[in-house]
């Protein structure tokens, strides 16, 4: 490890373009007076620039004295943000006219919340960990709130604010042992200083962050703020939600506990192996009796973090860049699903999943990328949700986590049931006779489905480049 | 009797097992503010004993970040508290059970 300060800002490139990006929106605010939805095409267009430059940043050695790493694991998760916000962005310009909130300081926060996630990525320090996640989550907590005269959003907003605090104290109170035992917050300092004298400390630590995370990528117990927040959030800050902050959780989660703890993999891996089995299992289930629509897919996400997990305790090059490669997909599918409920949400209308009755007479393309979606995220070949579920269950196979992956296998066989019950309604059911017919999607809509279902199809049909990229994304956290 | 580390982390568990049940505990949204705020500084006053003993300032820097965050969440805590009172005029926390979780 270096011992200067190695300042390299190009490494640090894209998340300074980001915010850059945050702060011009910001000024902009204040010059366009009646057109909010123009700061979300200057957001979106800006993002697209900088796209390639977070694709291509790589420096795989730690710069800022060592605090900072962008390699490719990183990268490849800031592609993934960038391209989670572009689509949140598309799907909100509309949606915030329908609920009557068009301010433009939405698509200031939501780039503040990429931010956020890109510098959990690319964290080689526990501070920076910490920081980029409060500057996400806080982000979160404005933006579930944004539609302040629903009672539901506030209630959520609430919910996920005190949760969301306690669950950020205990990730503190358990860094802060990590620091006490070894004397750094540096990820690689700790790695050295590990199996040194007494570890007590530091398994006190690990648990307390491992619950910290766990919280973020709403693991069974630490789940329960996700149905609410996910309902009372607006649609497409749920989508952000469940795609961004997922995947910016795991990519921290991955790299302090490959960077920082190698050396403990036994102790913690024992620990998570009951989370995912848990987190598996009562997602899937509970998903089941769920009339809304959101909660369903609320309690979807919670059994596909589950399966992603998987993937951490495998801990060798096939089970992390499963990882990495299931938050890809993920992105796509689950972007996919909230794109259609944003559009069809409205006053409280297509809340619940009967409602959805006959959809495929009335407005069949949409049907039909729904069912795609829903189908992608039960893991039906051959879409990316198969081809991810695939990478993420052989590599425990591999690994020999039997039991773990055939728990797997259950709780994806159980999801099959609930989202095959959307599908049914919308294509065995005939339309209810005077209920309100779906809302036709706009050009922006068809822009995102399109480019959602392509991907979803793609990383299925032809996975080989995405899973090189993924697997060349986490070489550096093995090394 | 001079001050050891124990002492320091003794006091910052036990804020912090203050803080933690009043969160769980308390029904009042401005109570639950108050605890989340005392388990921040529980856990400042941990880093920053472990930054002393250590001789190592890492620690010390990241106390910094901690208050400013915390700072920050206290004023988007209250925001919301603000937003959720002018809805439902109550700062209960069993009557906010508009969603089942």
């Amino acid at each position: 490890m270096p011992a200067g300060l190695n300042i390299n800002l190009y490494a640090v490139m894209p998340e300074i373009l980001v915010t850059a990006l945050a702060l011009l929106v910001l000024i902009l605010d204040f010059f366009i007076r009646k057109n909010k939805a123009a700061l979300g095409w200057v957001s979106i267009v800006g993002l697209l620039c900088i796209l390639p430059v977070a694709a291509y940043t790589n420096e795989p050695y730690p710069v800022f004295g060592g605090t900072v790493v962008a390699d490719s694991f990183s990268a490849f998760f800031n592609v993934i943000f960038i391209i989670a916000a572009i689509f949140t962005i598309l799907i909100s310009m509309d949606y915030l006219k329908k609920i009557g909130v068009d301010r433009g300081e939405y698509y200031h926060i939501i780039l503040f919340a990429t931010v956020g996630m890109m510098v959990m990525g690319a964290a080689n320090d526990l501070i920076n960990v910490y920081v980029g996640l409060e500057l996400m989550a806080l982000s979160f907590y404005i933006l579930v709130a944004y539609r302040v005269t629903s009672s539901r959003s506030v209630e959520g907003a609430l919910k996920y604010f005190v949760l969301g605090a306690l669950s950020s104290g205990i990730l503190l109170y358990g860094m802060s042992f990590a620091y006490g035992a070894a004397g750094s917050t540096n990820f690689m300092e700790i790695a050295g200083e590990l199996g040194k004298g007494d570890n007590t400390f530091l398994t006190l630590g690990i648990i307390l962050m491992a619950v910290g995370f766990g919280f973020k990528i709403a693991a069974v117990p630490f789940h329960l703020w996700a149905p609410d927040v996910y309902e009372g959030a607006p649609t497409p800050v749920t989508a952000l939600l469940s795609v961004g902050s997922k995947a910016a959780a795991f990519a921290a989660f991955l790299r302090v506990f490959t960077a920082a703890f190698p050396a403990f993999q036994a102790d913690w891996s024992s620990m998570l192996w009951l989370v995912s089995a848990a987190t598996m299992i009562f997602g899937a289930v509970v998903a089941i009796s769920q009339k809304n629509i959101v909660r369903m897919l609320a309690y979807s996400s919670i059994a596909h973090a589950g399966i992603i997990m998987i993937g951490l305790l495998v801990f060798n090059d096939t089970g992390l860049s499963g990882v990495a490669y299931y938050l890809l997909v993920y992105a796509f599918m689950n972007m996919g699903a909230f794109t259609i409920v944003a559009l069809f949400r409205n006053k409280g209308k297509f809340e619940n999943i009967d409602e959805y009755r006959g959809l495929a007479s009335t407005r069949p393309l949409l049907a039909f990328l729904m069912a795609l979606f829903l189908l992608s995220l039960a893991g039906i070949p051959p879409t990316g949700g198969f081809a991810a579920k695939f990478f993420v269950l052989s590599a425990a196979i591999d690994a020999k986590y039997y039991w773990l992956a055939s728990i797997g296998v259950v709780s994806t066989a159980i999801s099959l049931f609930f989202y095959a019950k959307v599908i049914f309604y919308m294509y065995m059911r005939d339309p209810e006779v005077g209920a309100e017919t779906a809302p036709s999607s706009g050009v922006i809509y068809n822009i995102v489905l399109f480019c959602t279902a392509t991907g979803t199809v793609l990383l299925g049909v032809y996975p080989a480049p995405f899973i090189d990229m993924a697997i060349k994304a986490v070489r550096p956290l093995l090394m | 009797m001079a001050l050891t580390l124990t002492h320091y982390l003794v006091l910052s568990f036990i804020l912090f097992l203050v803080g933690m049940a009043g969160v769980l505990l308390r029904r009042n949204i401005i109570i639950v503010l108050m605890s989340l705020e005392l388990i921040f500084n529980s856990v400042n006053i941990s880093l920053a004993a472990f930054s002393y003993f250590l001789q190592n300032l890492n620690g010390t820097i990241f106390v910094v970040f901690n208050i400013t965050i915390a700072a920050a969440e206290a004023a988007i805590g209250l925001a919301i508290l603000v937003a959720v009172y002018r809805r439902r005029q109550t700062v209960n926390v069993d009557e906010l059970d508009e969603m089942r979780g």
